[in-house]
């Protein structure tokens, strides 16, 4: 079912890299992965061979690059299960994808008395904008707590949607890693009235996604986390859902006709794709697309179950209490994302440690201000593993960490 | 650890593990806060200033073994000291720490026969770029705090 992660290893320029005799060890795929030599490969042909603008030229050039844009959205409703693909929006990244939704959908059908229901776990992308336009509009945002074992506390569940208009909310914590129960929240919201809106940016890089099993209205996720270039992100929404919002941005491509008294919209996708769209990213992110199913999402899940169940162990069983990792115990019920912390040990100066042996890891609030605060810390460790890592990779990261015992123990 | 010699110092890991100064002083004592976005680290830093004098001052927050023991250090170093003492001090502190002063011409030279003491050992610090915003993290805190009215 799985694969062997040493060969997948090996599509990685940057994970071949030698630092001081030491080989790269990248535990930080939860902030942003590494990039495959297809996918380098295919941005490189299509800048050396075929670049040109989209939608709007007649010569060879303007088609080839239509028909690798649009080729790369495609490949993307494919891989999200998405049932059309003028329902794939290409952003700038989940963040924009989210904020597209608040200020269209939200603009449009929030206001005072209404309730949107977020939860104690996301990420600042999924709070901030809606907060902001909480204060214009003037609605309530509800939230749903956690449980101590970092799962999400559903208990209220049906309380908390009692009259909101939406709930968004995480597929994967991208601080405990855990998975959530998304098609049982859907479908609460759904019962409740509620849309529903998954921001999966943790999730489809790590498991297969079927946007149609999850019955969701709109889902954001970002292509540099799943082994695409940054600077491209993707909105899937309901087509009812998209025709009837207002656009986002305004300028060229996402107009139909523009006259001095005003204009009309373009249809679905160009509606919400104002300007020159990052052409070659996705050209990248397509290509990334490929060589995840060419692996097969099943086979990337298994490994990283296998890969986060290896870890866990190595660490608890070296480290026993003095080493706490948040969330989940539980690697069939989280993600590869291992938020750790040691007694006695500010995660800064862990991850300085760890910078010693070339280990990658993120250090700090994780864009998720609101679930530290719960958490009782100010930051985190954070060692995430994806596709490429292997168990020397575990091994390496656990022998490290007797550093910082070593010089701060106390 | 071969390499972090130059960071960790002993008496940074001292000041770290005992922190000088330790608390909060209560209104109408001032009262900054400093936040490293980066990071997450938090600072308060608490002055009771009498005249031109820190009479007092307290410590609190959360952060890594470089903010800490600089916030530990800074507190040692300016308690019953003149403010115009402090915040040339806090000029040749930022001035080891390899940051430029925005703007040159209100902030005056800057005082390099000003001892820096235990400070000196932060001195390594600079060898690690990304961690010098948690060394100055209580420097900008205190300078916030000596601007700010009493509570």
């Amino acid at each position: 079912m799985t694969f062997d992660s040493s060969v997948v290893r090996r599509d990685f320029p940057v994970l071949q890299r030698v630092i001081n005799g030491k080989p790269l060890v990248y535990l930080d795929s939860a902030n942003t992965s590494q990039k495959p030599d297809s996918v380098i490969t295919a941005i490189d042909h299509f800048l050396r061979n075929s670049y040109g603008p989209i939608n709007r030229s007649a010569y060879l050039l303007a088609s080839e690059a239509t028909d690798a844009y649009e080729g790369a959205r495609a490949k993307v409703r494919k891989f999200i299960n998405a049932p059309q693909v003028h329902e794939i929006v290409f952003t700038k990244n989940a963040t924009e994808a989210l904020n597209l939704i608040a200020r269209s959908w939200g603009a449009a059908n929030l206001g005072s008395g209404d309730a949107v229901v977020l939860t104690h776990m996301e990420h600042h992308a999924n709070i901030v904008p809606w907060q902001m336009l909480a204060a214009e509009k003037g609605f309530e945002i509800r939230w749903i707590p956690l449980t101590p074992d970092g799962q999400l506390d559903l208990s209220d569940l049906n309380t908390l949607l009692d009259g909101a208009k939406a709930i968004s909310f995480t597929a994967m914590s991208n601080v405990l890693g855990t998975i959530t129960p998304v098609e049982q929240i859907v479908s609460a919201a759904h019962r409740a009235g509620a849309i529903a809106i998954v921001d999966a940016c943790q999730s489809v890089p790590h498991m297969p996604t079927d946007v149609q099993a999850w019955d969701a209205d709109f889902v954001a996720f970002s292509s540099h986390k799943m082994c695409g270039p940054s600077g491209i992100g993707v909105l899937w929404g309901r087509e009812s859902l998209l025709d009837a919002m207002p656009p986002f941005l305004g300028g060229g491509n996402m107009i139909a006709d523009v006259k001095l008294e005003g204009f009309k919209c373009a249809e679905l996708p160009a509606k919400f794709e104002a300007g020159t769209p990052p052409i070659v990213e996705a050209v990248g992110l397509g290509a990334a697309v490929d060589y995840l199913t060419s692996l097969g999402m099943e086979s990337v899940r298994a490994h990283e179950v296998e890969i986060t169940a290896y870890a866990m162990r190595s660490l608890k069983d070296r480290y026993g209490e003095r080493i706490t990792i948040h969330g989940p115990t539980s690697p069939a019920c989280r993600g590869a994302t291992l938020s750790i912390a040691l007694e006695g040990v500010h995660p800064h100066d862990v991850s300085q440690i760890l910078d010693q042996e070339n280990i990658c890891v993120r250090a700090g609030h994780h864009c998720a201000k609101p679930l530290m605060r719960i958490l009782g810390v100010t930051a985190t460790a954070r060692a995430s593993f994806y596709l490429y890592n292997t168990e020397s990779d575990a091994d390496i990261l656990t022998d490290t960490l007797v550093g910082a015992f070593d010089l701060f123990g106390m | 650890m071969p390499g972090l010699e130059d960071l960790y110092r002993e008496i940074i890991l001292d000041h770290y593990r005992t922190p000088r100064n330790r608390g909060e002083l209560p209104p109408p004592a001032r009262m900054a806060e400093g936040h490293n976005p980066l990071c997450g680290d938090e600072i308060h830093v608490y002055l009771d200033v009498q005249g031109d004098t820190i009479v007092d001052v307290k410590i609190s927050g959360q952060g890594c073994s470089i903010s800490q023991s600089s916030a530990s250090m800074m507190s040692a170093a300016v308690k019953g000291k003149d403010i115009n003492d402090v915040l040339a001090l806090v000029k040749r502190f930022k001035q080891m720490m390899s940051i430029e002063e925005e703007n040159a011409d209100t902030t005056g030279e800057i005082d390099t026969s000003i001892k820096l003491g235990d400070l000196e050992a932060l001195q390594g610090v600079v060898k690690f770029p990304v961690r010098i915003k948690c060394a100055t993290l209580a420097w900008n805190t205190l300078v916030q705090a000596l601007e700010s009215p009493e509570r």
